[in-house]
């Protein structure tokens, strides 16, 4: 990866999507260059979400191409191309069990073989959130919206991705928690130069803190 | 040989018939309004029924492997159709699914038990495979409708926890191999019900009719429990070959999950 920088990360051409006969948006392109921190803006409705379901390879391309490290999408095993590039859904689904089996459920897939999950890497990053042992001992279902996001966000960041695609992952949460998620996703991004992540939000509030550019969805 | 059973003459289906009168009756008197159903339902059971003597007593005095086969098809594919027709979701190319699935596996057991376990000669003789195979297909599709459906109603109860280990970078059989074996799960239930109190609860159909036609009810037991293994046997493959295709169609290549190739059908609340 000694020449990421003279490259992007993360960078899609010509994106088109149609939902019944409806463009949501059309000969789309942006780039994502490592270390930074854009917004994905635009109304509700507008094909935020099918946007970063698109970039995870979730969604079938209706049209355009998506590079990751120069690779078009195509060309990568998906489970392989998903561990590096993670999405964060809105409402995100954690398993049945306390919050430590939901983060370490994901480490049992093939792509992390490598990886281990380490008790005390989840505890620094909820140290830095205000969150102790007790909460990893919790169970998923008595989670509260903010609690679960929380989690989730943990599980992907355990995951060491490159790439976040955070789809509005403070939108039903309180200041409080919101104000953690940010924590989390920034201590995570210093961790590393190759790092960077698209970041979805109504919140012109939010723009402003947490991204440094903005990508535009629809509505112009 | 002389039949060993009473046989049955036009006068006494009349009077068989006329026990549908408590039916009509009931109807009529609580006003239920099944008079109309009933009557039809009747004449087409006895009709069908009629026909399918004259068929199966054609193809028995044939004596031979293709109409046998053909006939075989025929019940098989009614068999693949009931099958998804019972489900409440579909997706593109369900019917060929649940053909083939049908095919394979209801074939596979009445020919390998046919041939190496009853050692029927020749093995197209009618008389063993015809109902035989019936039995089995009857009990396969009732597993496969059920793996089925709870696979769709799976697939879509379950999209974002499905698709949250998807993102996180799970492969698709990762991601979708629980619901292939809830699916085979649900599938098998009936069978292990229907072994655990059978003979006790239960007399089977098979073995009355043969006691009926005036076989040893030492001799009819056996042919239960060879049938009981075989239905066993046909259901789990059904089950199982069906989900891992309706898996295919559901999670693509790409380790997506196809959620819009499901449709919702209103017809399928029959049951």
């Amino acid at each position: 990866m000694a020449d990421s920088d003279t490259r992007p990360l993360l960078a899609a051409a010509d994106l088109r999507r149609t939902v019944e006969q409806r463009v949501l948006f059309d000969s789309l392109a942006f780039t994502l260059d490592a270390g930074e921190r854009v917004a994905v803006t635009g109304p509700s409705g507008s094909g935020k979400t099918l946007l970063m379901r698109t970039l995870a390879g979730l969604e079938p391309l209706e049209a355009g191409a998506v590079r990751f490290l120069g690779r078009p999408l195509l060309s990568w095993r998906m489970p392989e191309y998903r561990s590096r590039v993670m999405l964060l859904p809105q409402r995100p689904s954690l398993p049945e069990g306390s919050v430590e089996q939901a983060l370490r459920a994901p480490f049992a897939f093939h792509v992390h073989r490598g990886r281990r999950y380490r008790r005390e890497h989840a505890l620094s990053f909820l140290e830095g959130v205000g969150r102790g042992r007790s909460y990893l001992e919790r169970p998923t279902e008595t989670l509260s919206g903010g609690e679960a996001q929380l989690a989730a966000l943990l599980r992907a960041l355990l995951l060491e991705p490159q790439v976040l695609l955070l789809d509005e992952p403070t939108a039903s949460l309180d200041a409080a928690a919101t104000q953690a998620v940010e924590a989390l996703v920034s201590a995570w991004l210093q961790e590393h130069p190759e790092r960077a992540y698209l970041w979805t939000s109504h919140d012109e509030e939010q723009v402003r803190r947490v991204a440094t550019r903005r990508v535009q969805v629809g509505g112009d | 040989m002389p039949a060993a059973y009473l046989t049955i003459g036009p006068v006494q289906l009349v009077l068989a018939a006329l026990l549908l009168a408590v039916n009509l009756g009931l109807s009529a008197w609580l006003r239920l309004g099944l008079q109309r159903s009933l009557l039809v339902a009747a004449t087409r059971m006895v009709v069908q029924l009629l026909l399918v003597g004259l068929v199966l007593q054609f193809v028995f005095a044939l004596n031979r492997p293709l109409p046998l086969l053909g006939i075989a098809l025929v019940m098989a594919g009614l068999a693949g159709v009931a099958a998804v027709n019972r489900t409440r979701r579909r997706f593109p190319g369900i019917f060929w699914d649940s053909l083939v699935t049908v095919v394979t596996s209801a074939f596979l057991v009445t020919g390998a038990s046919l041939v190496g376990i009853l050692r029927v000669r020749p093995w197209f003789e009618a008389q063993y495979a015809i109902p035989l195979l019936g039995m089995v297909l009857g009990n396969t599709l009732n597993g496969m409708s059920l793996a089925l459906d709870r696979f769709m109603e799976g697939a879509a109860g379950a999209r974002a926890s499905i698709e949250s280990d998807l993102g996180l970078g799970a492969s698709r059989w990762e991601a979708g191999h629980a619901l292939v074996r809830d699916s085979l799960r649900t599938g098998m239930i009936p069978t292990i019900n229907a072994m655990m109190v059978m003979g006790v609860v239960s007399l089977p159909g098979m073995m009355t009719g043969q006691i009926l036609a005036g076989a040893a009810p030492t001799d009819a037991v056996r042919y239960q429990i060879v049938i009981m293994f075989m239905i066993a046997s046909a259901t789990a493959l059904g089950a199982l070959g069906v989900s891992l295709l309706a898996f295919r169609t559901l999670f693509d290549r790409r380790d997506r999950l196809r959620s819009e190739r499901l449709r919702r059908v209103g017809s399928g609340n029959e049951r």
